[in-house]
């Protein structure tokens, strides 16, 4: 009761300090809208889809996957120039739940996601992607979770790291890597051998078989128990290691 | 209300490759009465904030005991959190949020309900002095609004003590004495006030009792007239010619009063005595009496630096 009332708490202050400033989130959907405008017409022809609509089905749920882990990777940022300010601190003193500081914080990150998402899902519906309703529910809780996981990881690692200029190499280095090995821009089904081997080790690259199934309206396709499963355990772990450097962070 | 045995905290620190452990705070014992405002003086470094931050339960002591507004600091910190106030001292506004919408969230953050915090809110703006600013962002206040606005976020919810770690750095001298005022008026209504300060003016006016630290160990504790006192009464300097120096010097130097002489160099005295108000007209009869003229007589009371001199063997204002 007290741990979802300070969740609460937290989370409208964050939002009602978002929505100050609600430029940020059309900021954050620029980039997907640009791949989404100038780079996804070249598909059809790429990937040798029958049609445009059916190359969007395998475009843009790795778009979205792709918003969903950046936008979370990124939001420690925010979290340093709150503990720059003494607001972390200030929290720190009050009897408020440590788990609470770290979700009311995550949860505005996963309202601001899926506000991008839709945009995102709505542009795309003017070119002839069409999906069904639960199905795309589906994905965006699919999108929820990877969200709530990168960004608990990302504030867990700028309360470590403390300083910007340290964060953005670390999340750089990450994020390269897992984007590319998780077929977001091209499907690893492309891909030598190999390459798969190394692709089956990354999570997100789950996830993205799991959406792409659920864009395709193939509900039954293991994939997506197995994307959703996956990403809910690596969130639960993500948001209880943060939740730690929440409780015991010094400065 | 606050009491602490042995308390200590080291931290581990690394240049290149070698751990190095630095002892921050070595065994801290300290009293603190209700209602009093206490001061920590120190140079920076001497670990008073590791101190402070340790009893406001945001490190955890690596030994010893505290036992704070009742609450076990090690066994119970959530109960201290309840029971206590703190203000940082690089400050805990958001530059964007308005003082209302602070001091709300933060009552909130004590489990106070909505109309509640609001009310508090309210009146904590009134009694500083900030309702005209309550709905502009922090960002467009001055040092001394902002600073304001930290000590009431500080006591929002009520606290038998409120810890205020270097309350009036950085502020203008109008704005420290302003503070003074808001810190004396916390006593007032009951509140245990502990401070950090590494300002001697500030412990000497503002403190009920002190405690003065130095590497990471309380060198000397007590009254700020009381620590004065302790060491060697005060001081009279009596300026001379230097010829008429060794004279004056052997004339006072068997008065009862006088409990240690020395001479300055390039002509004059230096005199300890225990009350330099009656020792002044004594010498003054002394020296005519003698002929000896005197080109100025200065009195000079001992100061919390001098206790700090003693206590260390260095001056506050050198470190």
């Amino acid at each position: 009761m007290k741990f979802a009332r300070d969740t609460w708490l937290v989370a409208q202050r964050q939002m009602q300090l978002l929505l100050r400033n609600p430029v940020w989130v059309f900021v954050g959907v620029f980039q997907p809208v640009m791949y989404l405008l100038l780079f996804a017409p070249l598909l059809k022809p790429a990937l040798n889809a029958p049609t445009q609509a059916e190359a969007y089905k395998i475009f843009v749920p790795g778009l979205l996957v792709l918003l969903a882990i950046f936008g979370g990777l990124f939001q420690g940022f925010g979290l340093i120039a709150e503990l720059r300010a003494g607001v972390i601190e200030r929290s720190r003193v009050t009897p408020v739940s440590r788990l609470a500081l770290l979700l009311g914080r995550a949860l505005r990150d996963v309202v601001s996601l899926l506000a991008q998402a839709v945009i995102i899902t709505l542009l795309a519906l003017l070119f002839e992607l069409r999906v069904f309703i639960g199905d795309l529910l589906l994905a965006y809780l699919m999108l929820a979770l990877i969200a709530l996981m990168t960004s608990a990881v990302s504030y867990g690692v700028a309360l470590k790291v403390k300083s910007e200029d340290a964060l953005a190499p670390v999340m750089n280095t990450v994020a390269q890597p897992v984007l590319l090995l998780s077929g977001i821009l091209l499907p690893l089904t492309f891909a030598p051998g190999w390459l798969q081997r190394i692709a089956e080790w990354n999570p997100f690259s789950w996830a993205v078989d799991g959406t792409r199934a659920l864009f395709a309206g193939d509900l039954g396709n293991d994939k997506v128990w197995q994307g959703l499963t996956i990403i809910a355990v690596l969130a639960a772990v993500g948001v209880a290691w943060a939740a730690r450097q929440f409780a015991r962070s010094v400065r | 209300m606050i009491q602490t045995r042995g308390l200590r905290k080291s931290f581990r620190s690394r240049a290149g490759r070698q751990h190095k452990t630095v002892d921050a705070v070595r065994g801290v014992d300290l009293d603190v009465a209700e209602g009093e405002i206490f001061g920590f003086l120190g140079p920076n470094g001497a670990g008073k904030t590791t101190t402070l931050r340790m009893l406001a339960t945001l490190i955890t002591p690596d030994g010893g005991q505290a036992t704070i507004a009742g609450a076990d600091l090690l066994r119970n910190p959530a109960e201290v959190r309840r029971r206590i106030g703190y203000v940082a001292q690089g400050g805990s506004t958001w530059d964007d949020s308005t003082a209302r919408e602070e001091l709300v969230l933060h009552a909130r953050m004590y489990g106070i309900g909505k109309a509640d915090a609001l009310r508090r809110a309210e009146r904590a703006l009134a009694a500083f002095q900030l309702t005209e600013y309550a709905d502009r962002k922090c960002k467009t206040y001055s040092g001394g609004q902002r600073r304001r606005v930290e000590i009431a976020l500080g006591i929002i919810h009520d606290p038998r003590i409120v810890f205020l770690d270097e309350p009036t750095s950085g502020l203008d001298p109008q704005s420290r004495a302003h503070m003074w005022d808001e810190i004396r008026r916390l006593r007032a209504e009951g509140m245990t006030v502990f401070i950090t300060t590494h300002y001697l003016d500030e412990a000497d006016a503002l403190c009920d009792r002190i405690a003065i630290m130095d590497h990471g160990e309380v060198v000397a504790e007590g009254t700020p007239g009381g620590l004065k006192r302790e060491i060697s009464g005060e001081v009279l300097l009596v300026g001379l010619d230097a010829a008429a120096t060794p004279q004056a010097a052997q004339l006072l130097d068997t008065e009862p009063y006088v409990t240690k002489l020395e001479t300055v160099d390039g002509g004059g005295l230096r005199l300890t005595v225990d009350e330099g108000a009656t020792a002044i007209p004594q010498v003054l009869r002394r020296l005519d009496q003698s002929g000896l003229r005197l080109s100025s007589i200065e009195l000079h009371r001992p100061s919390l630096d001098d206790v700090f001199l003693t206590k260390t063997g260095r001056s506050l204002r050198e470190s």
